[in-house]
This record gives structure tokens, sequence and C-alpha cells, in this order.
């Protein structure tokens, strides 16, 4: 059997901070294989971030290895698109331009990349908006734009810390469209961090639930529904997925009953 | 139905451009006009507070005093404006880039800061003499801490997060600061630079008032012993028209250097009443 193209080991990571030492991730140990699309749910402060930015090499672990493609992560990777909670937009340059950051900093071919830049825009609805400001778009715009940033130079792999927190519902279903979207076409590695449990399920082929603080793995499921999912037309597994984990975080006292 | 609507909705905008274009000047004429009437009518002496159109009257009459002595005092202010820009943002991108230099010089700039840098003037004539240095030295040590205070602040108001975006693109150092830390800081230089321009005059004025034999701040000394008074609030107004005009001018670069900034922004949005 191939070695998973990413792999978390024994990884525990502890805050040295000044009132003491904060475990924030114990014992994590998963894998992620290429093109699979692994979703991350748990709680606030569970340490969701955290497992993102240690793969990313953002962070360092305390102890326990990641590897990436059979490499260890001892250094910011280069090699991945990045949609962080916030949208991070430069606000000095226009959407397009706040796309191609991303070529430009690497100083790739921007002639070439600047059709794929356009592409991406397109598709997730932001066509006629690419000479427009930052400020002039709405929040859900801004996440978008920040996804065709993550995507414009083709990276093996996307990760997305809680790309919608701050959207609204309506927006946070049709942004999780464009991505199941653009995913089905490209077929990245993808790990996806959520607190929202039918975001998890609507997306993901394996989900990781964590526990509250501090953050350990309760259980990693697979979930075997067809793809597209479509919203209009859930099938009665996605409610048994969905039921599952909300047991499991009523069991870890996360979800009270009412 | 609908044109009648947007005609009246459009007359409406406009109406509100027109006066909010005329109610400042207003309020301006009828300050003066209260100024006037109550010289008049309550018979001050002119020595002691002269009428708005005496003043005027003054200005006009010495004209080319005021511009000889006007030029003196814009050129010491521009000169040590610039010092203080040319000198003021390397160190605070100094400053900000390493730890150890930060904390090197810190603990002195605060002290230099509050220093009364209008007690530190008579020490400059005594080394560089009545000439122009002393004053421009003046208005640079004025206008320099808000230019590195605001500088440094902005320089490290880049979130985190936006970091650890230039580094998941493999982004250099160079490359780091030219595109995510330097724009960012932008809007908040620009408030220093537009404090400083404020200061910056003052500067130059306190300089001359402490041993010159030109410049507006001298104007202001002799028309002064001389009992001038009308030539006197002359220069002074002429004083204010240069720090304004000053301040404008950095006020429209900012405009068209970082259109993005929010109170740029919130001013086009938010028409004032
Ligand atoms: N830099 C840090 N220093 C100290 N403690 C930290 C730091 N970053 C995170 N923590 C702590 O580690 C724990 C996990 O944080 P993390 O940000 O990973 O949570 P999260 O699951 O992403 O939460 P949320 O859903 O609210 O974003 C929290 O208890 C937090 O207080
Ligand atoms: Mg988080």
């Amino acid at each position: 059997m191939p070695e998973p193209f990413i792999r978390f080991q024994n990884v525990n990571k502890i805050y040295k901070t000044k009132n003491g030492a904060v475990e924030a991730v114990l014992d994590a140990t998963f894998d992620i294989k290429q093109s699979e699309f692994v979703a991350i749910v748990g709680p606030s402060g569970c340490g969701k971030t955290t497992i993102l930015k240690m793969l990313a090499g953002l962070i360092p672990h305390s102890s326990g290895a990641i590897t990436i493609g059979g490499q260890r992560v001892d250094k910011p990777q280069t090699d991945v698109g990045i949609v962080f909670q916030d949208s991070i937009m430069l606000d000095w340059r226009d959407v397009l331009s706040n796309v191609m950051i991303q070529i430009d900093i690497r100083k790739m071919d921007r002639a070439a990349f600047q059709p794929v830049a356009l592409e991406l825009l397109k598709k997730t609805g932001l066509e006629g908006f690419e000479k427009k400001k930052p400020y002039e778009l709405s929040g859900g715009m801004r996440q978008r734009v920040s996804i065709c940033r993550a995507l414009v130079h083709d990276p093996p792999l996307l990760l997305m810390d809680e790309p919608f927190g701050a959207l609204d519902a309506l927006t946070r279903e049709q942004i999780s469209m464009d991505i199941q979207h653009l995913w089905m076409e490209k077929r990245k590695t993808a790990l996806h961090i959520t607190h929202s449990i039918p975001e998890a399920v609507l997306l993901a082929d394996r989900v990781v639930v964590m526990s509250p603080r501090p953050g350990r793995i309760v259980e990693i499921m697979d979930i075997d529904l067809p793809r597209p999912r479509r919203l209009d037309k859930l099938p009665p597994k996605f409610n048994d997925y969905a039921g599952h984990i909300r047991d499991l975080f009523k069991s870890a006292g996360v979800l009270a009953m009412d | 139905m609908a044109t009648l609507s947007t005609t009246t909705a459009t007359r409406n905008v406009w109406m509100r451009r027109l006066l909010s274009l005329i109610t400042p000047l207003a309020g301006t004429m009828v300050f003066l006009l209260i100024w006037q009437l109550g010289v008049i009518a309550f018979n001050v002496p002119a020595y002691f507070l002269p009428t708005p159109t005496r003043i005027l009257e003054e200005a006009i009459k010495e004209i080319s005093k005021l511009t000889n002595h006007g030029w003196i005092t814009v050129y010491e202010m521009l000169a040590g404006y610039f010092l203080a820009v040319a000198v003021g943002v390397p160190l605070a991108i100094a400053m900000t880039s390493s730890r150890r230099f930060d904390e090197f010089v810190t603990p002195t700039m605060l002290f230099f800061q509050v220093v009364p840098k209008i007690a530190v003037a008579p020490l400059f004539i005594v080394w560089f003499g009545v000439g122009i240095t002393p004053k421009i030295l003046v208005a640079f040590l004025i206008s320099f801490f808000p230019i590195v205070i605001d500088t440094a602040v902005g320089l490290r108001s880049m979130t985190p997060e936006m970091l650890d975006l230039a580094r998941s693109m493999g982004a250099t150092q160079l490359q780091i600061f030219r595109e995510f830390r330097l724009p960012t800081s932008l809007p908040y230089l620009f408030s220093g630079l537009k404090v400083a321009a404020t200061l910056a005059v003052a500067g130059a004025v306190v300089g001359e008032f402490v041993g010159a034999d030109k410049g507006l701040g001298y104007l202001l000394l002799v028309t002064n012993s001389n009992m001038q008074t009308a030539l006197m609030f002359a220069t002074i107004v002429v004083l204010t028209i240069i720090g304004l005009i000053f301040f404008y001018i950095i006020e429209f670069l900012e405009s068209l250097l970082i259109p993005w900034h929010v109170t740029q922004r919130t001013k086009e949005e938010t028409p004032t009443m």
C-alpha cells in the first residue's frame, strides 16, 4: 500500500504561555490520501486551526511527525493554497491582482496565469468584478476572491480554515457548492476546517471529529455519498451521518439537549 | 411619475451639495461680521483688537513684506519637514525590522520626544547662530516624532494571518516588506505626515521667535513691539493659511496614493450635511 499523501502521527501541540502550557492538540493521528477531501469538525478552541497551521508549517508541532508526500514538515510549505478564516484582502490591489499576488510572489508567468485567474473568478461568480477594489465587495465575494487566490497556482494541496465563518447561511451554501464544483473538477487534496456538521458532511469524503479542549480526535468517519451532492436533494444517509456526529458531540458534552 | 421623482431627487442632491458648500462659508462670514460689529459697537481701540476689514487693508498694504518673510518661513518649514520624513521613515523601518535596534533606540527616542522642543530652540541658536539652520532644526524636531511613531505603528499593523499568507506563498523578506507590510502601513504613515505638517509651521515660527532677522515669526515680534496689531493679525492669518495649504497638499497626496483608505472612503460615501 502506498504511503498516504499527508500523514499525522501522534502529533501533539503544546503552546507555552505566560500562564503555563496550553495543550491544544493531543495525539493526533490521521492521514489524507491523494485527491481526498477531508473535513475537520469540532467545537471552538479544540485545535482545528492549530492542526492546519502545523500542516502548513506555519507553526512547529511539539512532538510526533507530520509528513507531506513523505517529506517532513519543518518549515512553511509553499506547495499549498490556503484560505484563511478572514479573507485577508490586499486593499491596495483590485480583485484580479488580489488573485494574481500568488503568481507575482512566486515569480510565475503572469501572462500564462492571468487567464487561469479570470476563469476562476468567472466560476465563482465574480465576472465583471475583476477591476473592483476589495472594499467594494461583500464579505462573501471577498471570501470567493481568497478561494480563487488559493487555487490560481494549481497547488497540489488546498487548506481551508473555516472559510465561511463570517458569512450568512445562504452565502455559505452557495460557496460550499462552488467549492464542491471546483474540487470535482480538479480533485485537489483538500483539508477543510469547519464547525458546521452539515457543511463537513456535504463536502468531505471523510470527516475527522474532534473533542473539545484539549483537542483529541474522537472519530474519523467515511462519508459514502455520491457526488455531486446537492442541498435540495440530500439522501437520508446524509442525516444519519450528521446525526451520528451530533451524538458524538452530545456525549462529549458540547451540545446540550433541550 | 417616475421621471418627476427622479428629477426631484437629483435636485435634492444638488441642493445638498450647494448647501454643504455655502454653509461653512456662511459660518465664517457670520463670525467675521460679529467681530467687525462688536469692535465698532464697543469702540475697541485698534491696537487692542482691529476689525477684520482693517486687518485686510493692512495685509494688502504690506503684501510684499508678508510674502518676503512668508517665503523664508515656508522654506524653513519645508526643509525641516522633509528632513524629518527622510530621517523618520527609514528609522521607523529599521526599528520595526530589528527588535534589537528597536530596544536600542526607543528609550532615547522617548526621552527626546518628551523634551519640550521649544525649550531646545535657544540651544540651537547657541550651536548654529541666528541663520536659517536652527529654524529648520526646530521644525525638523517637532515634526519628526509623529512621523517615526505613526510609521512604526503602521509597519507593525500587518496581521499575523497576512504574514502567514505571505509565507505560504514563499515570499522573501523583501517581498513581504514591499507587497504586504509597506502598503499596510501607508494609512498610518499619512496620518503621521498630516500631524507633522501642521506642526512644522509652528516649529519654524518658534525657531524665529528665539532669534532671527527675517521670517514671519520675526515679523510677529517686530509688529508686537511696535504695537502694529493689525499687521500682527495679518501675519497670523498668513501663517494659518500656510499651515492649511500644506495640510491639504498632504491630504491630497494621501487621496491619490491610498484611495482605498477608510477615512477617504467614508468621506465619499457620507456627504457632509
Ligand atoms: N499562539 C497561541 N498561544 C497560546 N495558546 C494558543 C495559541 N493559539 C491557540 N491557542 C490555544 O490553543 C487552543 C486551540 O486553538 P485553535 O485556534 O487551534 O482552535 P480552533 O479549533 O481553531 O478554534 P476556533 O473554531 O474558535 O477557530 C485554544 O485553546 C487556544 O486558546
Ligand atoms: Mg480556528
